[in-house]
């Protein structure tokens, strides 16, 4: 089984996002990147089903300013290689362009299996593991929580409302979004991400940039949220009397 | 201008609530628009249910197997409808099942998706649809190209009234592709406790660290008569079962107090709580989103406050 993992960085969200509020523009350079949370759990899943029954896998993502750090974690982490599509790209990519990117290298690859995040916090265009399989034709299940390999083909757990879940057999090719994996994501040190980044290549890929259906964002705002919580203020002691304090106001406490 | 066309998606009884409100909402777009109105559902009730939806057309898929959700018959299938409809908007509810559809069937269509959509206005000949992004920090603001889209709403962005009509009802059953199969689907475990009955949660989110910290929740909930209930991450860590979580892929609670201790607030946890009686959130970060629908909040440390609290409802 050959798996390829698809992976970007989103904005760090523990900063605020670099806005021009005038022209309702995100300022992409201005920010902070961290790996996309769910991306990190479709590696996972990949790295487990490898342990599990043997596997190969290729972490892969699009050149733009934080790539090179996600591969060589991926690679710290168990991946067998790292591919890097480049072309003239940015960080403004769209996940329609990332998407089309994505399918283009991979038209071209023997690969079994792809696995990428459910979603990521900037998707607003569509989420990658459906917007991929659509573009290459190949069936895919997202909400995922499980994938094992099963003869020539995989068997998948899709999630819904109420933690109902469904168990899917599919054939390969097929694409797989990754709501969670089976363990937490494992951690990789930054001395390991290092040695690694000294130690092994990471492949490089051209990719050009086709045209895809695009949507015009006319600005991006903040919500003016229609409320703000009443903020209790103090010590640790103050706040937990203000608060047993509102909760017998309103009769919530038993007697 | 091509119609609008609404994705219905089963549940355990009837249609879920998120697909009656595009139902509601898409209507009177629709009627703004002096377009056409078209619902699609699947499965073996899928004629009875739709017959009577307030729309000017049905289309029943119905298979028996397609009452589930099957990812590829089910994309295959409303792709070809897009194909031919050539609706200008296709709405899905964003909710597991529509998150899976919509992206793949708006590629395969090459139309543009419009994702984590809460607001669709019309203003003069332009419709304009805003989106949630950045788990709900940014909206995005995007005009609805005349080529048309595939939207995907947020359950909860409109109210459903419960009208009904007389459609022309289009029946018909489709090809199962081989190549995936559902096998079985599986309850979620039942546990002692059900959080949706519970009249007082403290829940817990990241911000709880570790397992060995639980005990502090369990003790606060204990003294103030409450269970404790959690949101995703710490479900995934294996620290609580799956019938605590709280949210979009977990359960959808309304108790008289939840307090949301380390607990961001991103949307798929809020559809599940938001509409709580009382919210007290406790986050370190006040600007976490849960502060805006807490009504009231506090940034001390969660770790202190909960054992403090609890020897004050001891106390009492
Ligand atoms: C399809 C899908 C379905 C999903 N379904 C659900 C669902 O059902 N339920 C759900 O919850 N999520 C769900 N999620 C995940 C969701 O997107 C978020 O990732 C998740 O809700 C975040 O959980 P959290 O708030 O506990 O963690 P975080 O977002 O990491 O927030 C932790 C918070 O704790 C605060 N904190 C840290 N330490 C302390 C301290 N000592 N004291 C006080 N505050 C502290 C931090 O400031 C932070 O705000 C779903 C996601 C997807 C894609």
């Amino acid at each position: 089984m050959h798996i390829a993992v698809l992976m970007k960085s989103v904005p760090d969200l523990v900063e605020d996002i670099a806005l021009d509020e005038h022209e309702g523009q995100i300022l992409f350079d201005e920010m902070s990147y961290v790996p996309s949370e769910w991306d990190d759990q479709a590696l996972e899943e990949a790295l487990v089903i490898k342990e599990e029954s043997g596997a190969e896998v290729t972490a892969v993502s699009i050149e733009t300013q934080d790539s090179d750090n996600l591969l060589f974690t991926a690679l710290a982490k168990g991946s067998d290689n790292a591919v890097k599509l480049v072309g003239d790209f940015d960080l403004s990519l769209t996940n329609r362009q990332r998407a089309q990117i994505f399918a283009d290298y991979l038209h071209k690859q023997p690969f079994d299996l792809i696995l990428s995040g459910v979603q990521a916090i900037d998707d607003v265009d569509g989420q990658i593991p459906g917007l991929v399989a659509g573009i290459m034709g190949w069936p895919h299940a997202s909400v995922v929580t499980e994938v094992r390999v099963k003869d020539q083909g995989i068997i998948l757990r899709q999630e819904y409302a109420g933690g109902l879940v469904a168990e899917i057999e599919s054939s390969t090719p097929v694409v797989v979004g990754i709501q969670a994996a089976r363990k937490p994501p494992r951690y990789a040190s930054i001395a390991k991400v290092r040695q690694v980044a000294k130690s092994r290549q990471i492949e490089e890929v051209e990719v050009p940039l086709s045209n895809v259906p695009a949507l015009t964002v006319r600005r991006f705002y903040k919500p003016v949220a229609s409320a703000h919580a009443e903020m209790v203020d103090g010590d640790v002691e103050d706040v937990a009397a203000r608060i047993a304090e509102i909760l017998q106001e309103r009769n919530l406490l038993r007697r | 201008m091509g119609p609008i066309l609404i994705v219905m998606e089963n549940g355990a009884s009837g249609f879920v609530d998120s697909s009656k409100e595009l139902i509601t909402k898409g209507r009177e777009i629709a009627k703004n628009l002096e377009i056409s109105s078209i619902a699609v559902g699947f499965g073996q009730d899928a004629e009875s249910q739709l017959k009577n939806l307030p729309v000017d057309r049905v289309i029943a898929i119905t298979n028996p197997e397609l009452s589930q959700y099957h990812p590829l018959a089910y994309e295959k299938t409303l792709s070809e409808i897009v194909k031919k409809e050539e609706p200008y908007l296709t709405l899905v509810a964003n909710t597991t099942m529509g998150m899976d559809l919509g992206a793949g069937v708006a590629s395969s269509v090459s139309l543009p998706l419009i994702a984590y959509c809460n607001q669709v206005a019309i203003a003069g000949q332009e419709v304009v649809a805003t989106s949630s992004v950045f788990a709900g920090k940014l909206m995005a603001e995007i005009v609805v190209p005349k080529s048309g889209a595939v939207l995907t709403v947020m359950p909860g962005a409109w109210s459903a009234t419960e009208d009904s009509g007389s459609p022309q009802v289009d029946v018909l059953s489709v090809d199962i592709p081989p190549s995936m199969r559902i096998l079985r689907t599986i309850e979620p475990e039942k546990s002692d406790v059900d959080i949706t009955k519970a009249d007082i949660l403290i829940s817990v989110g990241r911000g709880i660290e570790g397992p060995e910290n639980l005990t502090l929740a369990e003790e606060l909930a204990e003294a103030i008569g409450g269970v404790v209930s959690c949101s995703r991450p710490v479900v995934d860590a294996g620290w609580l079962p799956k019938s605590r979580q709280v949210g979009k892929s977990g359960q959808t609670v309304k108790p008289k107090l939840y307090m949301a201790f380390g607990i961001s607030g991103a949307p798929e946890h809020q559809q599940g709580m938001k509409d709580a009686d009382l919210i007290i959130a406790v986050n370190t970060d006040e600007n976490a989103s849960i502060m805006d629908i807490a009504h009231f909040g506090t940034t001390v440390d969660m770790l202190e406050l909960m054992p403090a609290l609890t020897e004050r409802l001891r106390g009492e």
